[in-house]
């Protein structure tokens, strides 16, 4: 146990940004991943790989003497079709099979993924510089990395866009449609192969948008994409599918509360109180339902 | 999932019998060959470094070869060495350590690359009586398990940064210093960390910030803020790769100021490639460099092997090439001292081994661990935009000197 968050409240403000910056990125890729669950109902266990590749498109990028920065635009484009081209190659044959069945082929996917980059990448973890500086608050004692802030900005903003798009337009629409009921959906003329290919691809640039962020913020090895997707999985897992506020939220309240668990309990327990925190939601959920269906008898 | 994973499990296990009960009974030493094995990682997560290792070995093998061999009994043999791909994976590792050993049969072993996969092996070579060679398993633990046929040519990781903090206490006139320290949840951080735990006692130092990093993150920023608020006199981190590079891109965006920064894995990491002038006055571990004044007849200096490795493989070589090489003049020295191929006698011949290499002074204390060889510190020092990294400790190897305090990140541009 550690009190130093109570004699240095100032740290509580600097643990409250941190964990929203932090949420709004993981929010993004949980997004990704509550979209084509809800949609195909695959659990996409290679996820955080995707990231991962968005990621080393951006490093390219910086390699080459271009801003990592612009890996936002240029890393989804890319991802997109890759995402696209993933869903014909195999996606497409375990879509409409069990949950167990794509969780095994997106997983074979992500093993996939991890030696090519390695492959391709090498072993050595990177990272991409941005060279974004700082923002200091409360007479420096708060600091804010400008790339984390970059990072939250530009999630928020892609996360509006789509929220736009699948509102407005004609694809987002029959995206919708497929989720509530592929079979009518289909019947009234959706092309469901083309709307399941548009999800996955979507769902992958989405991935690419992190990835590049995570670049410029974090650091990338072939091998570091399970955590990401793991974190998705628990951000979905609480805020349910196809609600993009509750999944925001979500994001945000597990990245502040995994922060204030890193001040309270200690580094070794941060990712381990997310987890009890998910297991103590899922009981709780179980308890309400229960409660309910007494009534109902 | 359960029912498959069993299948797998039971069918890998029976392949892994099949191929251990092809025993065979020819020693590896034929033709006027010494044959060595090693599980070692081309592919998975310890590739580069596995490639490091693998090319300081076969150096070494070529040289010692092409100088004349090893002489026992009045006749030269020439080394030769089976590699196996690992898959940076321990399980893989023991499962080859096993085929090398009893479907090649192979009689010595050099060590693979990491802590993790030396201990995966250990057990193995030792089961078997076979005298293993390593020069890349650091941990601690390695050396404390009464192993009788494993030999390590490093310095053991709790070594690696405790001369930091008796710098620290140097640097603030002999008095205790107030330490902070962050260390990955991996058995050779953690070892690096009861370095630091002994240091402290030793010198009455505090220790004011104990994380503890969790194998998966690439976040310090809580840490960073704990360090910022606390203001210690020398902050330690250590978590391979990604933590040295995770640290430098962190405290240079928090503006985190620090006296004195001290880390491992820092030329692992290209710290002075990949953050530049964001990585100057970090204070590095290394068990090699360069400049140091060893010499042997195999390699010459330090430089010259530096300069012979960048000549066959295009890069300078890390230490982890340096000490891989050295292996292969532990086994040859052992050979020729024992003038037998008895493991035994080869054995018993490495426990005595008393020798100066390119690399350092050999030595081997009662856990097989080196004692003879100190651990080097060095400096990041920037020109411009080019970065260096600089031995400033111990003394008699010192090319500059410590820049101590740090200046803080409102005076660097």
């Amino acid at each position: 146990m550690d009190f130093l968050i109570f004699q240095a409240p100032i740290l509580m403000v600097q643990a409250t940004l941190d964990g929203i910056l932090l949420g709004i990125l993981f929010a993004l890729i949980a997004y990704g991943m509550a979209l084509q669950w809800g949609v195909m109902n695959i659990i996409n266990i290679a996820q955080g790989d995707l990231v991962i590749l968005g990621g080393y498109i951006a490093y390219s990028m910086y390699l080459a003497g271009i801003h990592p920065g612009w890996g936002v635009i240029v890393s989804p484009v890319i991802m997109f079709f890759v995402g696209w081209g993933l869903y014909k190659l195999v996606i497409n044959k375990v879509v409409d099979r069990d949950l167990f069945i794509s969780i095994l082929a997106t997983f074979g996917i992500a093993i996939v993924f991890q030696q090519l980059m390695n492959f391709i990448f090498g072993a050595d973890v990177v990272v991409a510089q941005s060279e974004y500086g700082t923002t200091m608050l409360f007479d420096n004692s708060v600091t804010l990395p400008n790339s984390k802030i970059f990072s939250a900005f530009i999630s928020l903003l892609y996360a509006v866009v789509l929220v736009i798009y699948m509102k407005k337009s004609k694809l987002g629409r029959a995206i919708r449609a497929t989720a509530q009921n592929a079979r009518a959906a289909k019947i009234l003329g959706v092309d469901t192969e083309k709307v399941y290919a548009a999800t996955f691809g979507i769902n992958a640039a989405l991935c690419g948008v992190a990835g590049a962020l995570i670049a410029i913020t974090f650091t990338l090895h072939p091998y570091v994409g399970l955590p990401y997707t793991v974190r998705s999985f628990m951000i979905v897992i609480v805020a349910g599918l196809g609600n993009l506020p509750a999944v925001a939220i979500s994001g945000m309240g597990l990245g502040v509360f995994e922060e204030f668990a890193d001040y309270i309990l200690g580094t070794e327990f941060r990712i381990g109180s997310v987890f009890m925190l998910l297991v103590f939601i899922l009981v709780y959920r179980r308890f309400k339902l229960s409660k309910k269906r007494e009534y109902l008898k | 999932m359960n029912k498959l994973a069993k299948l797998f499990i039971t069918f890998v296990s029976a392949i892994t019998l099949a191929l251990a009960s092809i025993s065979s009974s020819f020693a590896k030493v034929e033709d006027g060959m010494i044959v060595l094995g090693s599980a070692i990682s081309l592919t998975g997560k310890y590739s580069s470094n596995g490639v490091h290792t693998q090319n300081g070995y076969n150096l070494a093998v070529d040289r010692i070869n092409k100088m004349g061999g090893v002489k026992v009994g009045g006749k030269s043999y020439k080394f030769e060495i089976i590699y196996y791909d690992d898959e940076s994976n321990p399980k893989r590792a023991a499962q080859l350590a096993e085929r090398l050993i009893k479907q090649d049969g192979v009689h010595y072993m050099l060590g693979p690359y990491s802590s993790g996969l030396t201990k995966a092996i250990a057990p193995v070579t030792e089961k078997y009586k076979i005298p293993m060679v390593e020069a890349n398993g650091a941990s601690r633990s390695l050396f404390t398990k009464g192993y009788k046929y494993l030999f390590a040519v490093l310095s053991p990781a709790n070594q690696y940064l405790e001369v930091a903090i008796d710098l620290a206490v140097e640097k603030n006139g002999g008095k205790p210093v107030n330490i902070a320290m962050a260390f990955e949840q991996d058995a050779f951080s953690q070892d690096v960390r009861l370095g630091i735990l002994d240091a402290a006692k030793r010198t009455g130092s505090k220790i004011t910030i104990d994380d503890k990093l969790p194998k998966e993150l690439n976040d310090m920023a809580a840490t960073l803020a704990k360090v910022k608020a606390t203001k210690p006199d020398v902050l330690v981190v250590s978590g391979h790769t990604k933590g040295a590079l995770t640290a430098i891109r962190q405290i240079s965006e928090m503006k985190v100021d620090v006296p004195m920064l001290a880390m491992t894995h820092c030329d692992a990491a290209k710290l002075s490639k990949q953050h530049g002038k964001k990585a100057e006055y970090a204070l590095c571990a290394s068990q090699w460099h360069k400049n140091l004044s060893y010499k042997d007849k195999y390699f010459g200096t330090g430089k010259k092997y530096d300069k012979d490795f960048k000549k066959e493989f295009g890069y300078a070589p890390p230490y982890q090439s340096a000490e891989s090489s050295a292996a292969l003049l532990v086994f040859k020295d052992a050979f020729e001292r024992a003038n037998s191929f008895d493991r035994d006698k080869v054995r018993d011949a490495l426990k005595a081994t008393e020798m100066q290499t390119f690399y350092g002074n050999i030595k081997f204390g009662p856990g097989g661990q080196n004692t003879a060889k100190p651990m080097i510190l060095f400096q990041v020092r920037c020109k411009g935009d080019t970065c260096e990294n600089k031995v400033v400790a111990p003394t008699k190897w010192a090319s500059d000197k410590f820049f101590h305090p740090i200046p803080p990140w409102s005076e660097r541009g």
